[in-house]
């Protein structure tokens, strides 16, 4: 007999799945406050899970050339630009000089000022002709600009700023459309409460792809099936942490059980609150939103679509019954309709 | 190590795809530009939305289904459609009817699972769709209709080659038992159809696609009207016209099941803007126009082979402009992170205020 919330609604996942006495639900907590966009997870990711290389290429949109959550990309940082300063900071540029160089003349006698490593970033040196270009102001060449921001657009044209920077990653939903729409057994639930696909299985069909109302989920062009982040359930099968929250260095990213994380994540945002940063929210963590809860979540300073999250997703087969009841009422209806034509006037 | 770009594309093409698709460069804010590409002019529904993003990125992957799932949507119809209509002949004694309809079931069926097999990413495990049988999943029912149907209607169709044989001998029996063994099978294959024929709606509606899930009271309705549809059109062109006179009626039922039941389709929302408008608006747009002219000359034709042969034409393309249609304005709405973000962010101020009062 099916869970009344089989469906729809808090429930926990693994018993539903037929585990008996199975261990508790493990998942992610990621901390965006306290993320640095160093990527180190999704390099783990790579390494550890032997996903290919995603191509080498620049987005031109911001420090992230990742671009999304891929077959590829089971890990994905976002790195966000705001013109608005962060929480409880002093606003950037307050009280520091403003303005480009006096002239182009300036610029390039700077450049030659520094000691010559042979390797500096910035305005060339010896190339007083380049350098006096270079600070001539940002020119948009598919890359954020070289120079502090502000630096080429004047006093009146600056703002404050920030960066908002966030590990994205599979959200092992409790209900997970791409698990109960999967038509080969492929993907299934393990004993952790985690989303796991067997590549063995998979034919590529695609359906899982068109269910997740993340986007998580891929098809892998070359390959023909449907990849994602496994939660490394080989590692936590060993009691091992998944590679990306070892890899992490400022524990943005905490696995643990997801029970305990859910503490921890009130706690965190409680004290973010209290220290003077009111946008902090949690993401994915409620047992009653549209998909029951995410097995891994988020804390977030801005709201989800910002970060390319849909602000409030709803698991797609919450509505599967009344599909079939309506395709039932749709077929009678064919049906009822062929015996009324055959059954009129010969001519 | 497999690489997702080929190593001959320019350093840069993925910039200069992405930035061709966004109107500011800070990404910020994402506002669509009115009238974008061959739109022109036309007056939007809904006012287009100002919303957060993440620079313009889809929040969906679009569905990885080629035009295959298209083509199936309209093959899958014609043969449930047909198979009804084989039945429907072989109970008021119709025999030309009957073959017209046995054969476009089996050609149908046929062509159903050539495109299916081949729209998969590994087309030589598609026996892994009989693993499992799972309601949760539209696709597995779906997989277990088809494998019903299939011999179904092709022992049918078989069962017509029976004058073909001997009067005597081995070969003389199977003449004389394959009409009744056709006829028992005609009849099951017709009890199924109609679950194949509406089944792809739910298959559509039973995913994040904004523009499919919420035409979920829809769909099944648009399908079984189009696959009716579209049978109807190959008997007026393929039957002799002396027997298409339940065709006539039967085309009219369908332009009233399709316009009827998917007329709510332009009505739900921000996601039915793809069904109104651009390409895949289009398609639908002349899918019923095509319904309405086919089912209309269909009415008049009486016996005259080139108007049913017209009308027949009409409904055909009707159906398959309806399919493409359909199935084009999912992958429009997945791309776009728009039919994704606002409705969900109307949902919550909507949410809020309600548990406020």
């Amino acid at each position: 007999m099916p869970h009344a919330n089989a469906l729809y609604g808090p429930l926990d996942p693994a018993p539903d799945a037929g585990y008996e006495n199975p261990p508790p639900r493990m998942g992610f907590f990621t901390d965006t406050s306290v993320c640095i966009g160093c990527k180190a997870c999704e390099v783990a990711c790579k390494e550890w899970n032997g996903v290919p290389e995603s191509g080498l290429d620049l987005l031109g949109m911001s420090y992230d050339n990742t671009g999304a959550l891929t077959a590829n990309s089971w890990r994905h940082v976002a790195f966000v630009e705001q013109p608005r300063s962060a929480g409880w900071a002093t606003p950037a540029f307050e009280e520091q000089p403003d303005g480009p160089s006096v002239s182009p003349l300036t610029a390039a006698v700077g450049a030659r000022t520094g000691t010559d490593t042979g390797t500096d970033p910035g305005l060339s040196p010896g190339s007083p002709a380049v350098a006096a270009r270079m600070s001539g102001g940002p020119e948009f060449l598919g890359m954020p600009g070289a120079q502090p921001p502000g630096r080429g657009s004047g006093a009146e044209g600056r703002t404050d700023f920030r960066w908002l920077m966030m590990s994205d990653v599979c959200k092992h939903c409790t209900h997970a459309a791409c698990l109960d729409v999967c038509p080969t057994g492929s993907l299934f639930r393990t004993e952790f409460g985690t989303v796991v696909v067997q590549e063995d299985i998979c034919n590529g069909c695609g359906y899982c792809i068109s269910a997740c109302p993340y986007g998580v989920i891929d098809q892998r062009k070359d390959d023909g099936r449907a990849w994602k982040c496994t939660l490394c359930y080989d590692r936590l099968g060993v009691g091992m942490t998944p590679a990306c929250a070892q890899a992490c260095p400022t524990e943005s990213i905490q696995y643990g059980e997801l029970d305990e994380l859910r503490e921890r994540a009130a706690a965190r945002v409680a004290k973010l609150h209290e220290r003077g940063v009111p946008e902090a929210r949690l993401y994915g963590h409620d047992p009653n939103d549209g998909v029951g809860g995410d097995g891994a979540f988020f804390l977030l300073l801005d709201e989800p679509e910002v970060y390319g999250l849909p602000p409030d997703p709803i698991v797609t087969t919450r509505d599967l019954p009344a599909m079939w009841k309506r395709a039932g009422l749709a077929a009678v209806t064919m049906a009822v309709a062929t015996a009324i034509a055959f059954l009129g006037r010969r001519r | 190590m497999t690489d997702e770009t080929p190593s001959n594309e320019p350093v840069g093409a993925r910039f200069r795809e992405f930035r061709a698709g966004l109107d500011r460069p800070d990404g910020k804010r994402h506002r669509r530009p009115r009238g974008r590409g061959g739109d022109g002019g036309e007056q939007l529904t809904v006012p287009p939305a100002d919303f957060a993003s993440y620079y313009g990125r889809p929040v969906l992957k679009p569905p990885v289904w080629k035009y295959d799932i298209a083509g199936y949507l309209f093959t899958g119809g014609l043969a449930a459609g047909s198979a009804l209509i084989g039945a429907g002949a072989q109970l008021t004694g119709r025999p030309g009817l009957r073959r017209v309809g046995r054969w476009t079931a089996l050609g149908g069926v046929a062509a159903s699972t050539y495109l299916l097999v081949h729209d998969l990413g590994r087309p030589a495990r598609f026996h892994h769709m009989l693993r499992v049988a799972k309601v949760t999943s539209p696709m597995s029912v779906g997989t277990w209709i088809l494998a019903a149907f299939g011999p179904l209607a092709g022992v049918a169709a078989v069962a017509e080659l029976a004058p073909l044989l001997p009067q005597h001998g081995v070969l003389g029996l199977a003449r004389r038992i394959a009409p009744p063994i056709g006829n028992v099978a005609g009849l099951a294959a017709a009890a199924t159809a109609p679950a194949l024929a509406t089944y792809t709606g739910v298959l559509l509606a039973d995913t994040a696609v904004p523009s499919w899930h919420d035409a979920y009271p829809s769909l099944p309705f648009v399908f079984a009207g189009s696959a009716l549809a579209a049978a109807s059109g190959v008997g007026l062109i393929a039957a002799p016209t002396a027997e298409t006179a339940p065709l006539r009626r039967l085309a009219l039922a369908a332009a009233a099941i399709e316009l009827g039941g998917g007329h709510r389709l332009e009505r739900q929302g921000l996601t039915s803007e793809p069904y109104t408008h651009g390409r895949s608006g289009r398609l639908v747009k002349a899918g019923r126009a095509l319904l309405a002219v086919g089912a209309a000359t269909a009415l008049v034709s009486g016996r005259s082979r080139v108007l049913s042969a017209i009308s027949g034409a009409a409904l055909v393309a009707s159906s398959i402009a309806t399919r493409f249609g359909v199935f084009e304005a999912g992958r429009v709405s997945a791309r776009d992170p728009k039919y994704t973000v606002v409705p969900q962010r109307e949902r919550l101020a909507e949410n809020r205020s309600t548990t406020r009062l």
